[in-house]
């Protein structure tokens, strides 16, 4: 592999990880504010078939992206209202809304497969575009590659710098105190679950109108996305810069597969392609074992030094969930 | 309470209706002829013996996988591994058969023994999700979703590699096995009794399990309120492995089934989401075990009545999955809605 290749591979990493890393900060808001949105492999499939068929009839980038954004925010309206209001179980309402948009994408699409439809184009930043290396790296891209880089940090600087981002981490640690202290944690959580909805149906046309342009139902190559994008945010402990980081990992993981194709020619590409979905998932492991109480009693048993030390590295891996995570709230 | 149970029941046929109301717009957004797109339906599933005993052969798996279902539920559990168990359940099965078919052992025993497996793999495969669960604080929706990848990746290795058909491998699956290694079926039909029998033998025993045993009570309670049956001294975490594990068994007995009675080899969509499509199931009929073989049987009837529908009116046959979806977001809706306003009166009255 010549240096050449490797940079374009590791350029294209960030490219592909755009639109997991927009589905994963919309969900890491819903989360934060107390609602698992559990929908979103559905959603992306959904507002990516219909972003992109609204950006056909329209010729339209603006209008596609726009219905990407309202897609999932509906979906997530649906969520929101069966688990603030209804007080129905959050798995069960997502789980059937999962299935029913895929059901309905594939379906709504039909007619849309194949078709030619417009593409977001490239847009090298002047100047910093033609720098060696981080050039060719960060900046020629598409706008919402480096909305993306900016989405992380803006996220993460929302949630944990600012007045409301206090509001919201305590709609979902203590939802209690929050009313006591003045939040209106029903109309709060209604807005971070639409919000977030909306940032989830972003990824759909990100994909559907720039990393794999076009609608080709079932061979499209975006289911399992979602269910990705919901490890994910386990995994980056509901903090957008860990949650960034498991996005890239998961993109390296895929472009890693397509570039040892050659290499390892034993192992079907089928089996390659899926490969990084399990690794990822199975990362879980790592993250959620400390919290376990066999693990705990294994530790005590073990030496001093050998303690501290596998202590402070479960204790880097782990992550704690919003304590009010999927319960409903009640103010009276 | 009579009156709540026909209130219910009202409310069930409301969401259908709204979920009929629901497609029947959704249809004449795409341009198509809603009442023909109906009527083709109905017929593709009810038009003829054939037509109907596939039916019943989609019927089976869907009713295995739905039983076990229950018996998760119960215990408060979403296994939404099965996927991956009904797979595994099929790669046990065609391997206890690739394995077995050259030995002097009779077909029949070959057969029985392939099946036994298929249910073992099945059982080991949730047993995985399990352990996840209680020793790894890995949540069963995550778990399972992992291992519905890894078993993917597992056939789709075995159907590439090892297993490869003799010449060129491909989606089409493994070398379909000899007549000999194929459950029976009726004469001229492709529905076999055995499998039949093996689904209404399931319905029964969760049936029973769940409503007339200590055991099927104990999960209940697990389900319910985990650390209060602790406390109670229900070992809790053994009567979640041992809900895992019947699961994994019915469903890797629908693998089994999908391999010996359907397919006769393995092949990469194995388990036609019928696991999905069972969880749906066991939302509908509100985990009780009586109405889960009449709703699997209507689902199985949308599934096999919309096979046509790209022939006969070039549309996705994903419609059936759009009518079953929305009829279980409306149902659940109803409910949720009859909760909020309708109970405090009920309860006042």
């Amino acid at each position: 592999m010549t240096n050449e290749t490797l940079l374009i591979g590791l350029a294209g990493v960030f490219v592909s990880a755009a639109p997991i890393l927009f589905a994963v900060i919309g969900e890491t808001f819903s989360e934060r504010a107390g609602v698992i949105n559990l929908s979103l492999n559905g959603t992306i499939l959904l507002s990516a078939m219909a972003s992109f068929a609204v950006a056909v009839e329209t010729n339209n980038l603006l209008a596609g992206f726009l219905t990407g954004a309202l897609v999932g925010a509906l979906v997530a309206a649906v969520v929101a209202f069966s688990s603030i209001s209804l007080k129905l179980s959050q798995v069960a309402i997502g789980f059937v809304l999962a299935i029913t948009c895929r059901d309905l994408a594939y379906f709504l699409g039909n007619g849309y497969m194949g078709a030619m439809g417009p593409r977001l184009g490239l847009l090298p930043i002047p100047g910093l575009g033609d720098l060696p290396i981080v050039g060719t790296l960060f900046f020629r891209h598409d706008l919402l590659t480096y909305l993306s880089f900016f989405l992380i940090f803006a996220a993460w600087a929302y949630i944990f710098r600012t007045r409301p981002g206090l509001m919201l981490r305590g709609i979902g640690e203590k939802p209690a105190s929050a009313f006591v202290r003045g939040a209106d944690v029903k109309r709060l959580r209604y807005l971070y679950v639409i919000a977030g909805g909306a940032l989830i149906g972003l990824a759909g046309p990100m994909y559907s109108l720039s990393v794999k342009a076009g609608w080709k139902g079932t061979i499209s190559g975006l289911d399992g996305i979602g269910w990705i994008a919901l490890a994910i945010t386990i995994f980056g402990g509901w903090n957008p810069l860990r949650a960034a980081f498991g996005a890239y990992l998961f993109a390296i993981l895929q472009w890693l597969g397509l570039v040892l194709q050659p290499v390892l020619p034993g192992i079907p590409s089928q089996v390659l392609q899926v490969a990084p979905f399990p690794l990822m998932i199975l990362t879980l492991l790592l993250v959620n074992i400390g919290d376990t109480e066999w693990v705990a009693r294994m530790l005590a048993a073990l030496p001093e030094t050998t303690r501290h030390r596998l202590e402070n590295l479960i204790r880097t891996l782990q992550a704690k969930p919003p304590a009010s995570l999927g319960t409903p709230f009640e103010s009276d | 309470m009579p009156d709540s149970r026909w209130n219910i029941l009202l409310l069930r046929l409301g969401a259908l209706l709204l979920a009929l109301i629901f497609t029947f717009l959704i249809l004449l957004a795409v341009g198509a002829q809603p009442f023909s797109v109906f009527g083709d339906i109905v017929g593709g599933a009810l038009g003829s013996s054939s037509r109907f005993s596939n039916v019943l052969s989609a019927w089976v798996p869907l009713v295995l996988v739905s039983a076990g279902l229950l018996i998760t539920f119960s215990a408060g559990l979403w296994n939404i591994g099965i996927e991956g168990q009904i797979m595994l359940g099929a790669i046990f099965t065609t391997g206890a058969i690739r394995l077995l078919q050259e030995t002097a052992l009779p077909p029949a025993l070959v057969l029985a023994l392939a099946i036994i497996a298929g249910m073992l793999g099945g059982a080991l495969w949730a047993s995985l999700a399990g352990v996840m669960k209680t020793f790894g604080g890995v949540n069963e929706i995550f778990g399972g979703l992992g291992l519905n990848f890894v078993s993917t990746s597992i056939s789709l290795w075995l159907i590439f590699g090892p297993w490869k058909r003799p010449g060129v491998a491909s989606m089409s699956g493994t070398e379909p096995f000899d007549e000999a290694f194929r459950l029976a079926t009726f004469q001229g039909l492709r529905l076999s009794p055995w499998a039949l029998l093996l689904g209404i033998a399931a319905v029964i025993l969760v049936y029973f399990l769940l409503r007339g045993t200590y055991f099927g009570l104990r999960l209940k309670a697990v389900g319910k309120n985990p650390r209060a049956s602790y406390i109670l001294g229900i070992p809790t975490w053994q009567h979640m492995m041992l809900a895992f594990f019947l699961c994994g068994a019915l469903g890797g007995l629908a693998g089994a089934v999908q391999v010996t009675a359907v397919y006769h080899r393995l092949i990469p969509a194995i388990s036609s989401g019928y696991g999905y499509m069972g969880l749906m199931i066991g939302m509908l009929v509100n985990f009780h075990p009586v109405w889960a073989a009449p709703v699997a049987l209507f689902f199985a009837a949308l599934n096999i009545g919309s096979i046509q529908l790209p022939i006969l009116h070039k549309l996705d046959s994903s419609l059936a999955g759009v009518l079953q979806g929305v009829l279980v977001l409306f149902v659940l809706l109803a409910e949720g809605i009859r909760q909020k306003y309708f109970n405090r009166k009920a309860a006042s009255s």
